[in-house]
């Protein structure tokens, strides 16, 4: 947090310095505020885990555009042709998210890709029923939602 | 190449939301149709307002773009979840071809109570609410 703070100084320092007030130079003072953050790293305790976290959050952006495209053409394919090819079925996925956050984002983002629903959490807080539209390869579809889980995870902890 | 890249999006983002319709028409039961509605037309509204941003290319008009992405991407799954989540609870009848239920046999209606099936000896006892039925 600290260190999101800093480089969001450091880019509007950039930008009131070079006096260029546009959105693109916003952008590049960013990219020079992460680079100079990424150097001092070692010396500042508090920074500790923060440049590491900025590419672990873009490759997880990239894992979710990539998930959400293919997902939609699968369903797009089973709506436009005649016959069903779907096999919906409702599963149980043990959760590893343990704080009320972390279950609203893993349950966000699985109701977001396509052919997964999450429908509700169990009293206990264990389990996720998600409804899912394509329960052919069960195993695959489960190691996927823990893969997307564990990404998502990865992003807080 | 701009010019291209907003029209492929504006194209994509009207076709997506076209089929969030037809899947509302077509598809056989609620969930399902949660599916279709949800998904295909959050990600058609964000490639519209991608091209929007895009064409216009000025601060205000990116970051109103972008804040909607960002509420569409907050509200859409939360609005979903409740839907499905209501129409499942008050008992709306799944599809003919659906071949899984796990949360059935786990949800008591009298209590509203959901279990895991994967109870310890420890929290297998629950204590009594006040929405319980005496």
């Amino acid at each position: 947090m600290t260190g999101a703070i800093w480089n969001l100084l450091l880019a509007l320092a950039w930008v009131v310095l070079s006096g260029d007030f546009t959105g693109i130079n916003l952008m590049v003072g960013l990219v020079f505020g992460y680079i100079a953050l990424v150097l001092i790293e070692p010396q500042v305790e508090s920074l500790q885990g923060y440049p590491a976290r900025i590419p672990r959050i873009l490759r997880f952006i990239g894992f979710f555009i990539k998930e959400l495209l293919l997902a939609n053409l699968k369903v797009a394919f089973d709506i436009l042709t005649p016959p069903w090819h779907m096999k919906p079925g409702v599963i149980a996925m043990p959760l590893e998210a343990r704080t009320e956050l972390e279950i609203t984002m893993v349950a966000n983002l699985i109701s977001l890709t396509p052919g997964t629903l999450s429908l509700d959490v169990s009293d206990d807080r264990k389990v996720l029923y998600i409804h899912a539209m394509f329960l052919d390869d069960e195993e695959e579809l489960r190691h996927n939602l823990k893969e997307m889980e564990y990404r998502a995870l990865e992003l807080f902890r | 190449m701009i010019e291209f890249i907003k029209g492929t999006f504006i194209i994509a983002g009207a076709l997506l939301m076209l089929l969030a319709s037809l899947g509302i028409l077509r598809l056989p039961d609620l969930l399902t149709r949660m599916h279709a509605t949800t998904k295909a037309a959050a990600l058609g509204v964000i490639l519209i307002m991608l091209a929007v941003a895009m064409h216009f290319a000025e601060v205000g008009v990116t970051a109103r773009a972008v804040a909607i992405i960002i509420f569409i991407l907050m509200t859409a799954p939360v609005a979903a979840h409740v839907i499905g989540r209501a129409g499942y609870f008050v008992g709306s009848k799944l599809w003919s071809g659906t071949v899984k239920d796990e949360l059935r046999p786990n949800y008591d209606p009298l209590t509203h109570e959901l279990k895991s099936g994967r109870e310890t000896e420890a929290n297998a006892r629950r204590e009594p609410k006040e929405s319980d039925p005496s």
